[in-house]
């Protein structure tokens, strides 16, 4: 996992982003788990996670941890998902 | 001087895949042996003891199962029974139509037929697997608004959404409609009178994948086709069970063959059959004893779990369930190392995420539910399951848990 620089959330905020290409789950959950809560609330991070079962688990981590799931979109070609610190 | 732990009792809790052979299966299968090799479609005297063997079998089941005897089938598997039933009832109602109505926590071999059905219809490589929810595989033939397969979804407990299913088996050119009775991977039951009754107002006929309930709950009344597996209620690998009810329209999928009416090619394992019906007799009777006495074990597995572990999601419904059979998801594990770390310690049970397929992608029932996939376990009860068995699991289980969020660095998140 390597954090690069902002790239624009759908909103036209900053994010930052949490690449977990190529990590099979948990991993994308865990690194997610471990990053946000370092981040402001309200703030919006991206996971760059190819594992198929991210787009299921991300979310449920959200309902879980009582984030804010955003959503999932593309990011240079690669599934990406939204999350926004809620608290 | 190294300790090594106690070699602990091993406990199989994965009936959900095969429930041990019934003790009563295992005694038919050996006298089954004795002339049950004989082939039963032949005219002389041996082959006519078979038959009788193959008759009583039969008689049995429908006799479980409240149906006739001609509507009872034995096939090769319960996955072979439902890819019949399936291909076979649609095939039934081509002039009707060729939209598959399905759930979208149906087994795979239900979910599988209904890929191939839309990949026949259209002449074409069998489609990629597409997220549960809002399929719509749609043949190139069909008229542009009749897809091949709509999937109904679920809620989080994974119940049917009945207006959903209402609306879906209503629609023009709905040829079959399919609902498991309650779900193998975790364990809730679908309300089958109620999707029966929109079918039956519907003029379209209900498959039931009824291979979790057989032998262990009652099924509604109300479908059309039924199938089951014998391994499911202890009896023998390599029997499934279809049922076609009288007024049915089945045409075959396979090539002409003339055994099991028809509807079963090639010769039946005729053992493993006496064996199987013996065994449904026997899991029938003691039906009602065994949930009373595995349902409250289940609670134990839900409130204990949901109490002792972290970050755990207990699944499906709480009430409205199986009675042998809980599932959870553990958040921060892998599936596939808890399953070896139970493993060790002697625990044989069963997961539904990715890491566990050999597919890696996680179970589409999971998917459709909207759980935690990862850290996925199955917990499957049967009849030689103890009491004790259940509380050394719930012992273990935190600290195999905790041990392995330690390994991944996953601790205090």
């Amino acid at each position: 996992m390597t954090a690069a620089g902002p790239a624009p959330d759908p909103a036209g905020a900053a994010v930052e982003v949490l690449d977990c290409l190529g990590q099979r789950c948990p991993l994308p959950v865990i690194a997610l788990a471990r990053r946000l809560p370092a981040l402001p609330v309200g703030a919006v991070i991206r996971v760059l996670a190819d594992d198929p079962a991210a787009a299921n688990d991300i979310p449920a981590w959200c309902r879980l941890r009582g984030q804010e799931f955003l959503g999932a979109t593309e990011s240079s070609g690669g599934p990406a998902f939204d999350v926004r610190r809620a608290g | 001087m190294t300790t090594v732990p106690p070699a602990p009792e091993p406990a199989y809790l994965d009936a959900a895949s095969a429930a041990p052979l019934h003790p009563v299966a295992r005694q038919a299968l050996g006298a089954a042996l004795a002339d049950g090799w004989v082939d039963p479609a032949r005219l002389y005297a041996p082959a006519r003891r078979a038959r009788q063997l193959l008759d009583a079998a039969r008689a049995t089941v429908a006799e479980v199962l409240g149906v006739r005897p001609d509507e009872v089938w034995f096939t090769a598997s319960g996955t072979a029974a439902a890819h019949a039933a399936v291909l076979g009832a649609l095939a039934g109602r081509v002039r009707v139509g060729a939209t598959l109505v399905r759930s979208a926590v149906e087994h795979s071999a239900v979910v599988q037929a209904g890929r191939w059905h839309a990949a026949a219809a259209a002449g074409r490589p069998r489609p990629p697997d597409r997220p549960a929810g809002a399929s719509a595989d749609r043949p190139a033939g069909a008229p542009a608004d009749r897809p091949a397969v709509v999937s109904v979804p679920v809620d989080r407990r994974g119940r049917l959404d009945l207006a959903g299913w209402r609306a879906a088996v209503a629609e023009p050119g709905v040829a079959l409609a399919a609902l498991i009775s309650a779900s193998h991977e975790v364990g809730t039951v679908q309300p089958v009178a109620a999707a029966a009754q929109a079918c039956a107002d519907a003029g379209v006929p209900l498959y039931v994948d009824a291979a979790q309930s057989v032998g262990r709950v009652p099924v509604p009344a109300g479908w059309s086709l039924l199938s089951a597996s014998a391994h499911k209620w202890g009896g023998p690998p390599g029997v499934g069970l279809l049922v076609v009810r009288k007024g049915t329209r089945w045409v075959s999928p396979y090539p002409e063959d003339e055994r099991e009416g028809g509807r079963a090619p090639g010769v039946p394992n005729l053992p493993a059959i006496v064996a199987a019906a013996a065994a449904l007799r026997a899991a029938a009777a003691e039906a009602d004893a065994e949930a009373a006495r595995l349902a409250p074990l289940v609670d134990r597995i839900r409130a204990t779990v949901a109490a002792t572990v972290p970050d755990v999601e207990v699944v499906g419904d709480p009430v409205d369930r199986l009675p042998h059979l809980v599932t959870f998801s553990c958040l921060y594990v892998d599936g596939e190392a808890l399953l070896h770390a139970l493993d060790r310690r002697g625990f044989a049970v069963s997961s539904g995420s990715s890491c566990t397929a050999s597919t890696l992608r996680p179970s589409h029932v999971l998917e459709a539910m909207g759980v935690l996939s990862h850290g996925n376990v199955r917990v499957s009860l049967h009849r030689g399951t103890t009491e004790a068995q259940v509380d050394r699991f719930l012992a273990e289980l935190p600290g195999i848990v905790a041990g392995l969020r330690a390994e991944a660095g996953a601790v205090g998140l």
